[in-house]
């Protein structure tokens, strides 16, 4: 239980998905300009990276890894070369999924979220976080919770970063930097400031 | 056609890069630029990656259904990537390690996607290869030219080779540690950026809020 929450913590704080590994960036320069729309994001990351990273972990044990299909018969049968694919398969197929499932029962969640859900498949964060999953072999457990925190974090960052954004319109900036110029510059300083955790230990 | 190869392979260079104008890809440009030979490993994976998804997607256009092709063009990129990381584990163990992840995330790198629809969907797969290679080369530009900055003042090394010799070595230069930490990334690539800007001023972005001048009196 211990190292499950040191785990939540190091994902959130010090291994922050926007801030140290820099995933899910192109959307999070592109969606960070209102608060309102960036908890939106963040939120859908959050329940998206919750639900695939344990299930790519299910298909990692299961299907792919070396002798993992003992219970089919091909006990000598190694498959990790088709991850990659697998995992974006699967991470498309539950965006989808969700997509739908969101529509049907909760309309109101889904007009919340519902014009993210298509972004997410390409937002590097979800696959980064399967992949990290994997480097790091984690177990079930430690996959959902590495999910839902590594999520979160990117959350937290993204609407930061909105809120230092919804100051930073009113500055006077060179012109030079105005726009993507001085958002660079502002994400490089949160990103110092996240490091400021990284000798945090539980 | 109006726009030349010529044209479409040095356009995305300066004018129009992916990075610091069409904002895609960026994800990976920051974290594999502390080392030169990492980035060039990089830029050069996602160079080919994204010449050869294009033109496949280019040839498969008009056999793609609108309503799946975003799986469609995924399936032809996490092939690609799948052979390049193959590739790099075979030939290059090292570098693919330094890579870890990153690899990986060509998949999802914005550009490949980017140019695949923007593009490919609508041009032959001569063109769309030269664009995908032009946007590649891009990319791979504003790579290099980030990680020489944080390679030769973080290390003082360039391509792994001393040039500036650094204290704890007995020479005389004091390497600037922040340059290898993540952040000094954002920093490089917004003052580039800047620099860009300053050099073609057609591309300042508009102001959201002007400051008006007072008159003194």
């Amino acid at each position: 239980m211990e190292g499950l929450i040191s785990l939540a913590v190091k994902a959130v704080f010090v291994e922050n998905l926007a801030l140290s590994f820099f995933l899910g960036m192109c959307t999070f320069l592109a969606v960070s300009k209102k608060i309102s729309t960036a908890i939106g994001l963040g939120i859908s990351v959050m329940v998206v990276q919750g639900i695939t990273v344990p299930a790519n972990n299910l298909i990692l044990t299961y299907l792919l890894a070396p002798g993992a299909l003992a219970w089919a018969g091909f006990g000598d049968v190694d498959l990790t070369f088709l991850g990659l694919i697998s995992y974006i398969g699967v991470i498309a197929a539950i965006v989808q999924i969700l997509e739908m499932v969101l529509d049907k029962y909760f309309p109101p969640l889904y007009n919340a979220l519902g014009v993210f859900l298509p972004l997410i498949t390409v937002n590097c964060a979800i696959l980064g976080g399967s992949l990290f999953m994997v480097e790091r072999s984690y177990n079930l457990s430690e996959a959902a919770t590495y999910g839902v925190s590594s999520g979160f974090g990117w959350a937290l960052a993204i609407t930061a970063m909105a809120g230092v954004r919804e100051k930073l319109k009113y500055s006077d900036i060179p012109d030079g930097l105005q726009g993507l110029g001085i958002t660079f510059i502002t994400a490089g300083l949160m990103a110092m400031a996240f490091m400021s955790f990284s000798g945090v230990k539980l | 056609m109006a726009q030349t190869y010529r044209s479409q392979l040095v356009d995305p260079l300066i004018d129009n890069n992916p990075i610091t104008l069409q904002v895609l890809g960026i994800c990976s440009a920051l974290a594999v630029t502390s080392s030169m030979q990492v980035a060039l490993v990089m830029a050069i994976a996602v160079t080919l990656v994204t010449g050869f998804s294009s033109m496949f997607i280019s040839v498969l256009r008009n056999q793609i259904p609108g309503s799946i092709r975003i799986i469609v063009q995924m399936v032809i990129i996490a092939s690609l990537v799948i052979l390049v990381d193959q590739v790099l584990k075979a030939y290059a163990y090292e570098i693919s390690k330094t890579l870890s992840v990153f690899v990986g995330l060509i998949i999802t790198n914005c550009i490949v996607m980017g140019r695949a629809e923007a593009f490919a969907m609508k041009n032959p797969p001569v063109a769309s290869f030269v664009d995908g290679v032009g946007n590649g080369l891009g990319y791979g530009l504003l790579l290099m030219m980030v990680s020489v900055v944080r390679e030769l003042f973080g290390s003082g090394s360039l391509f792994g080779v001393t040039v500036f010799q650094t204290v704890n070595n007995g020479g005389w230069y004091v390497p600037n540690g922040l340059l290898l930490l993540p952040p000094s990334a954002f920093f490089v690539i917004g003052l580039i950026i800047w620099a860009f800007r300053t050099w073609k001023p057609e591309q300042v972005e508009e102001r959201e809020y002007k400051i008006q001048s007072v008159e003194a009196h």
